[in-house]
């Protein structure tokens, strides 16, 4: 997962101190492993150098925490980029799939198209997979069929989230 | 069988703003959809989405309220049922999840029967049906009711019974959906690489994606809409 482009989408309903992204990022990401202030500190400067955010003000005291940050017009426009591409299709991207469809409903871009998009991606790759095993031997279809059975398992979590999507947007908005 | 030259956009089937309802709630709401010959499209969605009911109106077996359907430059709403009908017999396959094969017959007259009505003789429609049995992995089964055979066995039974008649366009919904996952993907495998080599388009209605990727693209229905903006006509 791009924690990256993860701090910057919560930017992008207004600007935040560094405590606030940790514990925004805990809270709607980081059910199981929250995430590190080292980390929010190296991605910020990372994203300033890159002119994906700006430092908004600073706090009295000292510590980068308590520099406000905003996202830029560049950083918009990378959020965007990064949720309309959809993901290689490869296993335990679960995470990174869920982060980009709670950002999409935070951020007020479609949700819909974004499992549309990576359902489709996924059944290209599934395609590609059908194509090899119908000409390979059994071992190449075995191969084959171990994948095909995990993309499937994916898509199945993408239909049902396409389903649940009203609820999970209320709650994310909650 | 026809020949008339396909649409001026390499169509062979296609419906535009599909509207049909069974009560209160729309089946279908703006349906839109179409095919180039040879070519074989998935139909995905949530069960209750539509499909069927797509599927039902392409091959004109249910009419539309509203929106029109145009198989080779002819449109189908226009058409007499009699002239649907011998569409359906000349021109179409068949091949659904269960019950399509006539039980008092035996699975080589079964597969016999397209040619049968089209007015082939008995012994030379047999030997056509033979063919496509074995073509099917399922020549030994042909003296044996359907209600003797396995449901995989069933399966090949019916689209051997499909492609019989060189259809131009195979309907299938949910071919395997009676079926577990090893003769799912088989007879998958049997009617796309038979309906690819006789240049028939597949129209299947499917909600697995691993039955859906022996497709060439897919297309998705929810609530009666078809999703993808890319393939709506
Ligand atoms: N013959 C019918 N009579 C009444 N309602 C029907 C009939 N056929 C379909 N429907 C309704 O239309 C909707 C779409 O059904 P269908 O096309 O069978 O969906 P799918 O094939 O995607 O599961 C459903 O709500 C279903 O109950
Ligand atoms: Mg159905």
């Amino acid at each position: 997962m791009s924690i990256g482009h993860t701090l910057l989408g919560l930017l992008e309903s207004g600007p935040r101190h560094g405590y606030d992204l940790k514990r925004a990022f805990d809270e709607k990401f980081g059910h199981d492993r929250p995430v590190h202030y080292g980390q929010i500190y190296s991605t910020m400067s990372r994203l300033l150098k890159n002119g994906l955010v700006e430092v908004d003000g600073v706090e009295s005291g000292s510590g980068p925490e308590r520099k406000r940050y905003a996202i830029t017009k560049a950083g918009i426009t990378d959020v965007g980029q990064w949720l309309a591409q959809p993901e290689k299709p490869d296993p335990y991207l679960q995470s990174t799939l869920y982060t980009k469809v709670v950002l999409a409903l935070l951020t007020g871009r479609s949700a819909v198209e974004l499992l549309d998009t990576q359902r489709s991606e996924h059944l290209r790759m599934m395609r590609i997979l059908t194509d090899r095993k119908r000409q390979g031997d059994i071992a190449d279809q075995l191969i084959c069929d171990h994948a095909l059975f995990h993309l499937e398992a994916d898509l199945r979590w993408l239909e049902l989230t396409a389903a649940r999507l009203d609820r999970l947007a209320q709650e994310v908005s909650a | 069988m026809s020949t008339q030259d396909t649409t001026l956009t390499g169509s062979l089937l296609s419906a535009h703003e599909l509207r049909k309802s069974f009560g209160p709630t729309p089946a279908l709401d703006g349906a839109s959809f179409s095919i180039r010959p040879g070519e074989v499209v998935a139909i995905m969605g949530p069960s209750g989405s539509g499909k069927s009911t797509l599927l039902h109106c392409l091959a004109g077996i249910v009419p539309p309220d509203s929106g029109t359907i145009t198989y080779s430059g002819r449109h189908l709403t226009a058409l007499s049922d009699a002239e649907r009908s011998a569409l359906r017999r000349n021109d179409f396959g068949f091949v659904f999840q269960f019950g399509q094969l006539v039980p008092e017959l035996s699975c080589v007259e079964n597969v016999a029967l397209p040619l049968r009505l089209a007015g082939i003789k008995r012994k030379d429609a047999h030997r056509a049906a033979q063919k496509w049995l074995e073509r099917l992995e399922v020549s030994d089964v042909g003296h044996k009711r359907p209600g003797e055979v396995s449901g995989g066995q069933g399966q090949r039974v019916a689209v051997a019974r499909a492609l019989v008649g060189s259809p131009r366009v195979v309907f299938a919904d949910e071919p395997t959906g009676a079926l577990d996952s090893y003769n799912g993907e088989r007879v998958m495998q049997l009617l796309t690489d038979a309906a690819r080599e006789s240049q028939a388009a597949v129209v299947l209605v499917t909600h697995e994606a691993r039955v859906a990727a022996y497709s060439d693209r897919e297309i998705v229905v929810r609530d009666g809409q078809v999703r993808d903006a890319a393939v709506a006509v």
